[in-house]
């Protein structure tokens, strides 16, 4: 069989090992190598029993490593701001999951295969990556004039660079909503709940449409949640599309897989499996790319 | 006796849930003009949801923050222009043009657990040269020591002020005095309470709060608010008054603010009817009222049934999308 694409991941924190459990067993993609900057950080040490190699030397572990050809990027916006001009320079695709949007937005279900040969892709934000598929979907059939959206989740899956800088969740993705969405003018909500036990992660998508049709509304957005459910098996639609005048409410709750993450982080699993699709559909690019020289 | 009692009137802001935020400029300017001549101190203005509120979610409301803030600071002559921020739904690009047209006070609002969400807010409201408040919602979902570090965190960020409040006016007068009691020794700040009728306990709670210590309370005229509506101002000055509080604010005047400028732009009274008393009994946030009555409609279930779901299930201000989806699935389940 043909050797996969290697991969390495930066920042060890609770994304990054999330994202190294849901890089095993990929088709074109295999993680080698996990990178942060505390030798005894739990997440290296975590690694390093799954059998991958570490370092604590940060990025420079990687520049070093030609073989290495994708790289997920866990660590805040600035440490991406110093990173992303480094791989760019060594060759190395970095696919970006924090806010510092270097690249251009990437759902992986809506726009990835626009962007397989850019060298630098944003995630968006959690809330993006649940709600831009539907409003793509909507957009599709019923032309979405206006989409809005509101991400509920639970005060612990929250971390301190979310809580710190709120507004960016809340502009970031409605710009998503707007430019991989394709709504016309976008707006978001996020509201953390800290009951106990923790709430899963819930997304509320409104639409304002210029054709309301009810049945092609309908198809479209249980298509496109069949569609998310093969990166993100819990995602779940939660009541059906409820379409009122041009008014279109679409319910989505999103369970996540719990591979390190625990399960009611749905909004940090989206990210993390959205992640990993990305990149096991660019490295499958590269290795085409390859094979057709 | 005489102490000096600071009323922020929350009747062009809280009453606009009241009114499904459609208000008009020139209603907000006509009525804060005339709050202003019968002496109240601030007047917070805007969405019900404050500023950035307008929306699917929330209800949009027929003018902009913008629009609204305009007006208003165009007539005020002595009172302080006030706006209401919900890190989450408004951002500081919001407050930074609220700043711009007049504001001079901000309050930023905060789930009772969450107040770092509002750091950036607190202080980007400090560098605008406002006043900063610190607004704890839903303070009968948390104990007294939760209350007192969160009210730190606030202080800590600058906040000048702080606020407990009862958003689901859900709290009894000792639960009302304790909260303000520990809150006041802990950060040796101003603070304030804001409470919600829905037990018929608003003027009991607003008044356990000012034996507490409290330095600031909210009131709007007729009540006007979100569920059964907040503690009434003529009716609060009135009985400050008799206490020997001093408010700064002309009885007879406050009650024809009241009577004849705001009761002829309601659109319905505001009583405790057995909807909005569900909500102070279950603890839910305020303005799920006038949705959860529309979502009862539609999903031909009780709107009582919707609220006390709302409670079990631990909801926060603001996640008025889940009374659609219990809605959704009480009416499956029937």
């Amino acid at each position: 069989m043909t050797t996969k694409i290697k991969a390495a991941i930066i920042g060890p924190g609770n994304i990054g090992i999330d994202l190294m459990y849901k890089l095993m067993d990929r088709k074109y993609i295999e993680l080698d190598m996990v990178v942060g900057i505390i030798p005894e950080s739990e997440g290296l040490k975590l690694a390093r029993e799954n059998g991958f190699k570490t370092s604590h030397e940060g990025i420079d572990a990687i520049l070093a490593n030609e073989e290495i050809k994708i790289v997920f990027d866990a660590t805040g916006a600035r440490p991406h701001l110093i990173h992303a001009p480094l791989l760019k320079e060594n060759n190395k695709i970095a696919i970006d999951l924090t806010p510092a949007a270097v690249g251009p937005y990437v759902v992986p279900v809506v726009n990835l295969e626009e962007h397989l040969k850019s060298p630098n892709v944003n995630l968006v934000t959690c809330g993006g990556q649940a709600t831009i598929p539907i409003v793509a979907a909507i957009n599709k059939v019923a032309d979405v004039k206006y989409a809005e959206i509101v991400a509920t989740i639970s005060s612990k899956s929250a971390g301190p660079g979310t809580r710190q800088n709120i507004d960016e969740f809340t502009q970031t993705t409605a710009r998503g909503l707007v430019e991989v969405g394709g709504a016309d003018k976008g707006k978001a909500i996020i509201i953390l709940n800290p009951a106990e036990p923790p709430i899963m992660m819930r997304d509320t998508i409104y639409t304002r449409v210029a054709n309301p049709d009810e049945k092609e509304i309908t198809r479209a957005v249980l298509e496109m949640v069949e569609k998310v459910k093969q990166y993100v098996p819990g995602y779940q639609l939660k009541v059906p599309p409820i379409i009122e005048g041009d008014k279109v409410t679409v319910m989505l709750e999103i369970e996540g897989a719990g591979h390190y993450l625990p399960k009611y982080a749905g909004n940090l699993d989206i990210m993390t499996a959205a992640a990993a699709a990305a990149g096991d559909r660019i490295a499958q690019s590269l290795l085409e790319a390859k094979e057709g020289n | 006796m005489g102490r000096k009692i600071r009323i922020i009137d929350t009747t062009l802001r809280d009453g606009m849930h009241a009114v499904s935020h459609q208000f008009s400029p020139d209603d907000m300017a006509e009525i804060a003009k005339s709050l202003d001549e019968a002496g109240v101190d601030t007047i917070e203005i805007g969405h019900g949801d404050g500023l950035g509120g307008s929306s699917f979610q929330y209800g949009f409301s027929a003018y902009s923050d913008e629009d609204y803030v305009t007006a208003v600071s165009k007539v005020l002559k002595n009172a302080k222009l006030d706006v209401l921020l919900l890190p989450g739904i408004g951002t500081k690009k919001e407050l930074e043009a609220a700043a711009k047209y007049g504001a001079k006070v901000a309050r930023v609002a905060t789930h009772v657990t969450e107040a770092d969400v509002g750091e950036q807010h607190i202080k980007l409201a400090k560098d605008l040269g406002m006043e900063a408040v610190g607004f704890l919602m839903m303070t009968h979902m948390a104990d007294v020591k939760t209350i007192v570090e969160q009210a730190k965190l606030f202080a800590s960020y600058g906040a000048d002020t702080i606020y407990v409040t009862d958003s689901a006016g859900a709290l009894t007068p000792q639960g009302v005095f304790e909260r303000i009691k520990a809150v006041k020794e802990a950060t040796g700040l101003p603070i304030g309470h804001h409470a919600h009728n829905n037990l018929g306990l608003a003027v009991a709670n607003t008044l356990a709060a000012i034996e507490a210590g409290a330095d600031l309370v909210d009131a709007t005229c007729k009540g006007l608010g979100a569920g059964a509506g907040n503690t009434q101002i003529e009716v609060l000055v009135a009985v400050l008054h008799k206490l020997g509080y001093e408010t700064g604010i002309d009885l007879y005047k406050i009650m024809d603010v009241a009577d004849d400028v705001v009761v002829p732009k309601m659109k319905r009274p505001i009583v405790i009817d057995k909807n909005s008393l569900t909500i102070g009994y279950a603890g839910v946030y305020g303005s799920f009222l006038l949705h959860a009555l529309r979502a009862a409609e539609k999903f031909g279930v009780d709107a009582r049934d919707i609220l006390f779901e709302m409670g079990q299930r631990r909801t926060v201000g603001g996640q008025e999308d889940m009374i659609v989806d219990v809605a959704y699935e009480l009416s499956k389940n029937k």
